[in-house]
């Protein structure tokens, strides 16, 4: 599914408009999400079925999997329950590898061994035909089979137990307290997702994962009346690998200070107050003046320019053209890692890619290609020192085993590079974000996403918040308006001077990160300190029309 | 049974199921598509895949309690079960205060021919032959190609317990490529759609892309600023849709769109943009096939939404337009801008002073008020100085809005067939010269 679409369930874009659940398998009853899947000895023979029948037809590789996932999403405006979705899909992909190319076939609903063999046996027809066009072989990095083993993500609660009265109540407590607040308008959702995923492969893995993953979200707009000016907050919270469990708040999960952030539990109805006062307060926000300002960049604003300028431009299929018609390529080019001593960002900027981060959406035991997850650099004390790979592409950065960075969004996509959780290490000098402030003579402090747009190579970015306090002589003086800044990747992580410490680390995260044709969805987590960039461009974004 | 159904099949299957309902009201719809894929990457395929989908969706009604069940697989007993599942949840369902009840039989007009044999037949090996062209071309000139070629046929019905029965197949193809010089230095873009894949011509289609990737090496840094544009089809496309997009009445009724304004008002009947603006759907339009009706049944008539620069309609919910006491509009299903005679050529030759931006990229909202947007040029613009191309220019960053840009209009060419960058969705648009178009910084981008 694509983020736009997401976007327009949650009715959180302007003109709200209903997915057809066709786009997510079929609705069932909310007691399905509960009921339990295929037993893992069925799954096993189905497996079994299908990779025989592909060796046996001639693939020199073969992967398996059979997936069920399932998606609770609630939809809220105002006093109104808009909608209730509950899907399951359930099916299986089939990759092989014939004539030295990739074949896939997927197939829905599949039960039958005849079912799985006549997946695998099209999709050894589909590589034999497209070897015709290929240039090259595939090359896969060597990997061991772990034989039968499996993985759960350390969830509390499992958001599905919880009835959907008690989501709806929430939800509609969320909009009450955002209105009596002086919201005009609210909307608020929760969507809910499940992935019980089992891999097979020629290289013995037989590998059963289950995958929780939640992210409550409201928008809250505030209207001047008189004027014919509206504004709008966001929710603070982040999506995240976690179950019901994240709605439940301990005082410790709270970061307090000009406004209240959240750790690994959130608030939701005490966001939405301070979300409906805040809209009103830009109302009337001075608009900025354009500039050179520093910026104190907070976890919940900072995952986002990770996101683009650093995740994205490692991954190495685009750092290879094979996004070239779509995402684009990167940067970040090949001869820069070679050189060693690329300068990514200042000393301070250490990004590392981990796959293992508990919480995190991105967070498996194995890939969805049989690979265990790990944790590594990409960038250290500043310096460019690796990508994002799978196992097709680990020979092209002379690595001999695959990063674990391979997944698809449903049994019927193809799998393929998505980028880990790639996160920004705290400080490792204590430094809280009150001390950092004290330093800034001529700044901006900018909490929670918002507009975020950049370059098909990721040179080139441009990025909104939700909220944005001006500093003056280590104070901050009040709320400003019409702010975006732009700059360039390397100059913005060179601008880096100093980073909170591990008390301020916290996750932010994109729910439908979308990449590939056809487009796939996924979800990724992205931790920060606060973090301070110094002189970067802001523009004032205020228009008349 | 096959997945695509004729009509008589459709009608038929959704008899049947609602044969079985015992609700006040029922509602069901059905669609049935099959998709094919092609990927290809550093000039060979990357990935390949086809979807087969369908789905038949109940919906039953007690009163204003309102219940919805959907299936994948159309066995009796399969279908019996939604239309029970869809009747309990409507039992338990609170009333949903935007219910409207059914609409009766409507009169569709008629809608120009959208479900072609040509794309319907296209197998793996079409796919295959389409790109070995395109291949062929850029392996010769040792460019490097990255395309996507994605095919689809499918069809939707829908019928109701008060007699409406709808039904509209349709085909498409959507070809798109990106091509770059080998040193990195040059990248051309295409983007083709049609629902006649008769029509698609790969190898014309990757000589553009070809001649723009050429076309774009050695680009030089212009400083950013105000300058007159020329936006071809393909840029033109995802900053209108934008504005097609966000012209729902409830919205702007709510004071939250840029079709609010003070006072609580609308801007419905307002003149907001240059008096040569005309933005219409029209299913029979030939060029852009459409479906005659809306997913609720409403029929799509031919609709002026931006007439000689006014307002002209919004889109108006079945319940926002009985509560406001106007007739129901329904969003539409294609979109078309009106242009002039002028080609691209003459366009340019009339140009002093200009940028020519042959696509436009990652395009976000930065203000829903003003509808103000950013985004990079991509994949070749090139500066024009006294009624020629000059040289190519390095690739900018752009904040603005299209309303204020299409009341700084110059001139209109021929509308073509377009598909968006952003949504995949197909228009009909012209070419356009724009004044005082706002880039804010560069890019090093290629």
């Amino acid at each position: 599914m694509k983020r736009r679409d997401f976007i327009q369930l949650a009715g959180l874009g302007t003109g709200a408009m209903m997915l057809p659940a066709f786009a997510m398998g079929k609705n069932v009853a909310p007691e399905a999400l509960l009921a339990p899947g295929l037993d893992v000895a069925v799954k096993k023979r189905l497996a079994d079925a299908a990779l025989n029948a592909a060796k046996a037809k001639g693939a020199t590789y073969a992967d398996v999997r059979i997936g069920r996932y399932l998606n609770q999403f609630v939809v809220t405006r105002e006093n109104k329950v808009q909608n209730i979705v509950n899907t399951e899909s359930y099916g299986v992909g089939v990759r092989v590898i014939a004539n030295g190319c990739w074949g896939f076939a997927a197939v829905v609903d599949a039960k039958s061994e005849a079912q799985m063999a006549k997946a695998a046996e099209d999709a050894v027809a589909i590589a034999k035909a497209n070897s015709k066009l290929m240039k090259e072989p595939v090359q896969l990095a060597p990997q061991k089979g772990f034989g039968e083993v499996s993985w759960k993500a350390p969830i509390k609660k499992n958001a599905f137990e919880v009835p959907i009265q008690e989501k709806v109540d929430l939800l509609l407590s969320v909009n009450n307290a955002a209105l009596t607040n002086g919201a005009n308008y609210v909307n608020s959702v929760m969507f809910q997702v499940n992935e019980q995923k089992y891999f097979a492969s020629t290289d013995g893995s037989y590998i059963d994962q289950d995958i929780h993953r939640i992210y409550p979200q409201f928008n809250v707009t505030a209207i001047d009346a008189q004027t014919g000016k509206f504004q709008t907050r966001n929710a603070l919270s982040a999506p995240v690998g976690m179950g019901y469990d994240y709605l439940q708040v301990n005082p410790s999960d709270k970061v307090t200070g000009i406004t209240t952030r959240y750790n690994k539990g959130y608030d939701m109805l005490e966001d939405a107050i301070s979300a409906a006062k805040q809209a009103k307060q830009k109302l009337t926000a001075k608009s900025v003046e354009a500039g050179k300002y520093d910026l104190i960049l907070d976890p919940s604003h900072l995952w986002l320019t990770i996101h683009e300028s650093v995740g994205h431009p490692l991954e190495l299929d685009r750092v290879l053209g094979y996004e070239a018609n779509f995402a684009g390529t990167s940067f970040a080019t090949l001869d820069k890692w070679q050189s060693k001593n690329f300068q990514y960002g200042s000393k301070e900027v250490n990004l590392v890619a981990d796959k293992q981060q508990i919480g995190s959406l991105g967070a498996v035991g194995w890939d969805d290609e049989g690979v265990n997850t790990k944790k590594w650099d990409l960038v250290r004390d500043g310096v460019l020192v690796n990508y994002q790979a799978t196992r097709d592409q680990a020979h092209i950065i002379g690595e001999k085993e695959s990063h674990g960075c391979s997944y698809a969004d449903s049994w019927s996509s193809v799998q393929f590079q998505r980028m880990p959780n790639v996160s920004l290490e705290a400080g490792k000098k204590p430094l809280s974000v009150d001390e950092m402030i004290k330093d800034v003579k001529k700044g901006i402090y900018i909490i929670g996403d918002g507009s975020f747009s950049i370059d098909q190579q990721r040179y080139n970015f441009q990025f909104g918040g939700q909220l944005f306090y001006e500093v003056k002589d280590g104070k901050i003086v009040g709320m400003l308006n019409d702010v975006a800044y732009q700059s360039n990747t390397q100059e913005f992580w060179n601008s880096c001077s100093q980073v909170c410490d591990e008390r301020d680390y916290r996750l932010g995260g994109s729910f439908f990160d979308g990449k590939g044709q056809p487009s796939q969805s996924s979800a990724v987590s992205h931790g920060s300190s606060t973090t301070r960039f110094n002189g970067v461009n802001v523009i004032n974004t205020a228009r008349k029309i | 049974m096959s997945i695509i159904l004729s009509e008589s099949e459709a009608k038929a299957l959704l008899q049947k199921v609602l044969s079985y309902s015992k609700a006040d009201e029922c509602e069901v719809n059905l669609m049935g598509e099959q998709r094919g894929n092609l990927r290809y990457a550093r000039n060979e395929v990357s990935t390949s895949g086809s979807l087969i989908n369908q789905n038949l969706q109940v919906q039953s009604a007690f009163g204003k309690k309102v219940g919805v069940a959907t299936i994948d697989e159309f066995s009796e007993e399969s279908l019996k079960k939604v239309v029970q599942r869809a009747e309990e949840l409507a039992k338990l369902a609170p009333e949903n205060p935007e219910y409207m009840g059914l609409l009766g039989p409507q009169k569709y007009g008629a809608a120009s021919k959208g479900y072609f044999e040509s794309t319907a037949g296209a197998s793996p090996d079409t796919r295959a032959n389409a790109v070995l062209k395109s291949l062929e071309l850029t392996r010769t000139q040792k460019l490097t190609a990255a395309g996507f070629l994605e095919d689809q046929k499918g069809y939707s019905a829908m019928m109701n317990s008060k007699g409406l029965f709808a039904y509209y197949p349709s085909t498409s193809v959507n070809f798109s490529l990106t091509v770059r010089t080998e040193d990195g230095t040059g990248s051309g873009y295409v983007a083709k759609g049609y629902s006649d894949m008769s029509k698609l011509d790969t190898a014309a289609a990757t000589k553009i892309a070809v001649q723009k990737s050429l076309g774009s090496v050695g680009a030089k840094a212009l400083e950013p600023g105000k300058y007159t544009v020329i936006l071809e089809p393909t840029a033109a496309a995802v900053l209108l849709e934008n504005i097609f997009f966000r012209m729902d009445a409830r919205s702007a009724d709510e004071g939250r769109s840029f079709l609010s304004k003070q006072g609580g008002k609308t801007k419905l009947g307002e003149k907001i943009m240059d008096e040569r603006v005309n933005f219409y759907s029209d299913p029979s339009n030939p060029d852009l096939p459409a479906s005659p009706f809306a997913g609720d049944g409403q029929p799509q008539d031919k609709r002026y939404w931006i007439e000689k620069g006014t307002v002209k309609n919004m889109y108006y919910s079945r319940y926002w337009a009985q509560k406001n006491n106007v007739a129901p509009i329904p969003f539409p299903n294609n979109m078309i801008m009106d242009g002039g005679t002028a080609s691209l050529e003459d366009m340019i030759k009339s140009t002093k002073q200009g940028i020519l931006v042959t696509k436009l990229w990652y395009i976000r909202t930065v203000d829903p008020q003003t509808l103000l947007l950013t985004g990079l040029t991509r994949d070749g613009t090139f500066y024009i100085e006294n009624g020629k191309i000059k040289h190519p220019i390095k690739n900018f960053r752009f904040n603005e809005s299209p309303v204020i840009m299409l009341n700084n209009l110059e001139t209109l060419g021929k509308p073509e067939r377009v598909v968006s960058t952003e949504s995949d969705r197909n228009y009909l648009i012209p070419p356009m010269k724009i004044r005082e178009f706002t880039f804010s910084s560069l890019s090093d981008a290629v």
